[in-house]
């Protein structure tokens, strides 16, 4: 791909001011508090922004496009069922406990209700999981340089080896996300995601508005999917009553319960990585806020970033004799069997296919001339970082809080802490490096981690509700609801198969007992079994162990904690008004394209 | 902490991407705006982020103050 100086120009200035708020903030970040926690100084909307904007990564980007394309608009449900109602509760149930309890960390939290050993298996699961992850963005975001030549042209004409391309993009990475949280610790993290949330806007809207332009709109859109034989793709609702008869593959009940429920509630209410943003906000009721101002951008980027996979299923190639850069990107060549999406070569088939992670590039590339091109660039690499830097920011603080403090050094100078969190930056970052590289050598051991860790986290909210609502939760309950939740994953994993797979990394190991219709129902029931697990042991441990004193509850558990005072507001501004606009939008947002 | 209000970096930002790609459609001739449906897209999506970052320098006003 051949790039005008104007791309590269509009691509540097983000760099220089991502790295410019960075050294900003240095001066402001003086004790741990303002490292980890941003000094619980952040406005709710900087706050809610941030909190979608962590969650803004590779994968939801590019991933999303990918699905829009091979689903259509039904891959809306992993936004309007899987995180908004998630998001509601969180913000109205949960966020009382985090801030108003002492906690500075989820894994805290759970030490504070629970006990020693509880907090230290999240801790330690967390830490790995955030250090893998951040690897995965790094590596995605190389193989996605790669894929797109954005640095073949600059590499030849300074004479230097195109193979160190990988590494080049994943140092570049690495040392631009490593400044600025070096620097501005938690602040300098939540503003750039701040500033990445406008980019990523600014980047897909005019993207998509062109996109819906050249096939006359919205109805031009559905009208040309109907044509092609792809009805199903622009409806949300309408065929889950079966598997067989809508574009995901999975009934109504597996992805309600799965994903709607289980897995948007054990991500968006107890993952650090997103909560951490809210637990850095100014107040209570900031805090509580934070979620709820995050839904609404969320239930509406459906538009920006699973629009453009319909909006490349759609398109036919014209030739318009402008340049086209297309064809470059494509990795096995031949004429696009989808629409605009270029092919790839299926290695265990040996046939061509579409390759539906080039979906945004593609469009980009299609649409946009020079200058937009570099914006639209910028938003796509601003994706990558804002992932990575979540990761490495929730990291650093549940190294220093939940592993260093409480088990290695639990009396030193605040100083002493603050040094600790950002080595903590430099050694994460470190790791998420060597783990790029994993993921490049061994092609499948970053999708078995990716695994165990989905194991380990399907049983987790089941932990936390309880815990939250159930005083009489102990913490040998949750510790044996936890593992047993862990193995219950395991066991459906191994024991079931999505349709067409050979037993292995996708299931089947121990035996098939069922077959599942794809591996997205696969993964749905497997979260089912884990929490069902989870909650039935908690409560049946927890019934025959000793639970904790009420006065050690107060701040932890529901009936034992004071309601936020809310009477000083005006009823607009409390959040419980926000949550009903909130569910009222996403009620209307189904319905629109049931 | 405090003393950098988010709303003056955003608005920094985006003033100068927005002057860079209005500038760069006003040099460009029509032929390079076939694939974005004759849209001079640069011209006219560098407006609305200048416009943008007006509004955010002026809601982050007084976020100038950068002493600690």
């Amino acid at each position: 791909m051949n790039l005008h100086p104007i791309d590269w120009l509009i691509m540097l200035v983000y760099f220089v001011f991502v790295l410019g708020i960075g050294f900003v903030l240095k001066r402001f970040t003086k004790t741990s508090k303002d490292f980890f926690e941003a000094g619980k100084s952040i406005p709710a909307w900087v706050a809610g922004l941030a909190f979608i904007s962590a969650n803004l990564g590779a994968q939801e980007v590019i991933g999303m496009a990918a699905s829009g394309a091979k689903y259509g608009i039904a891959t809306s449900h992993f936004y309007w069922v899987g995180a908004i109602p998630a998001m509601i509760f969180v913000g109205l149930f949960m966020m009382p406990f985090y801030y108003g309890s002492r906690a500075r960390s989820v894994p805290e939290y759970l030490r504070l209700r629970f006990d020693e050993k509880t907090r230290a298996l999240n801790a330690i699961t967390f830490a790995l999981m955030t250090v893998c992850s951040s690897g995965v963005s790094m590596y995605a975001m190389a193989k996605l340089i790669e894929a797109l030549k954005l640095f073949d042209q600059p590499f030849e004409a300074l004479g230097i080896d195109k193979s160190h391309i990988f590494l080049v993009s994943i140092l570049l990475s690495a040392v631009i996300v490593l400044g600025y949280i070096f620097l501005g610790g938690l602040t300098s993290a939540i503003y750039n995601e701040v500033l990445q949330f406008f980019l990523i806007v600014a980047g897909f809207f005019p993207l998509v508005w062109l996109g819906l332009q050249s096939l006359g709109g919205w109805e031009g859109l559905k009208e040309r999917m109907v044509a092609l034989g792809n009805q199903e793709m622009v409806h949300t609702w309408k065929g889950m009553s079966s598997a067989d008869t809508n574009s995901l593959g999975v009934e109504w009940f597996g992805m309600v319960m799965g994903l709607g429920f289980v897995l948007s509630f054990g991500y968006w209410c107890t993952d650090f990585l997103v909560v951490q943003r809210a637990m850095a906000a100014d107040s209570m009721t900031s805090a509580r806020k934070t979620p709820l101002i995050a839904a609404v951008p969320k239930m509406l980027f459906p538009f920006l970033v699973i629009m453009p996979g319909l909006i490349a299923v759609a398109i036919t190639p014209v030739a318009t004799g402008a340049p086209d850069q297309t064809a470059a990107i494509s990795q096995a060549g031949g004429a696009p069997q989808v629409g605009i999406i270029p092919n790839k070569l299926n290695p265990s088939t040996g046939q061509l296919e579409p390759d539906y992670d080039m979906v945004i590039p593609t469009l980009l590339l299609y649409f946009f001339p020079a200058g937009m091109l570099g914006l639209g660039l910028t938003a796509l690499l601003a994706s990558f970082m804002s992932g990575m830097a979540g990761n490495v920011t929730a990291f650093n603080t549940v190294w220093t809080y939940d592993i260093y403090q409480a088990y290695l050094k639990k009396e030193a100078s605040d100083e002493h802490y603050l040094w600790v969190g950002r080595m903590a930056t430099v050694w994460g970052i470190g790791l998420s490096m060597v783990a790029a590289y994993l993921a490049l050598q061994f092609n499948n051991i970053m999708e078995v981690l990716q695994l165990v860790f989905a194991f380990v986290n399907a049983p987790l909210f089941a932990t936390f509700l309880l815990g939250m609502i159930w005083k009489r939760a102990t913490g040998n309950g949750a510790f044996a609801g936890l593992v047993s939740g862990t193995l219950a994953a395991f066991f459906h994993h191994c024991l079931t198969l999505p349709a067409g797979a050979v037993p292995g990394i996708k299931g089947g190991l121990l035996g098939v007992l069922h077959t599942y219709p794809n591996p997205m129902a696969q993964t749905f029931y497997t979260a089912i079994a884990a929490w069902t697990t989870c909650f039935v042991v908690t409560i049946l441990v927890s019934l025959v162990t000793k639970p904790r004193p009420d006065e050690e509850l107060k701040g932890l558990v529901y009936s034992l904690t004071e309601r936020p005072a809310e009477g000083h507001l005006a009823f607009y501004q409390k959040p419980a008004f926000l949550a009903v606009l909130v569910g009222i939008g996403v009620i209307l947002l189904n319905l629109v394209f049931y | 902490m405090g003393g950098l209000d988010i709303r003056v970096p955003i608005g920094l930002m985006f003033l100068v991407k927005g002057l860079l790609l209005a500038i760069y459609g006003l040099m460009t001739p029509p032929e390079t705006y076939v694939r974005s449906l004759g849209v001079n897209i640069n011209l006219i999506w560098g407006a609305v982020l200048i416009v943008f970052s007006v509004v955010m320098l002026f809601l982050g006003r007084k976020g100038f103050k950068l002493a600690p």
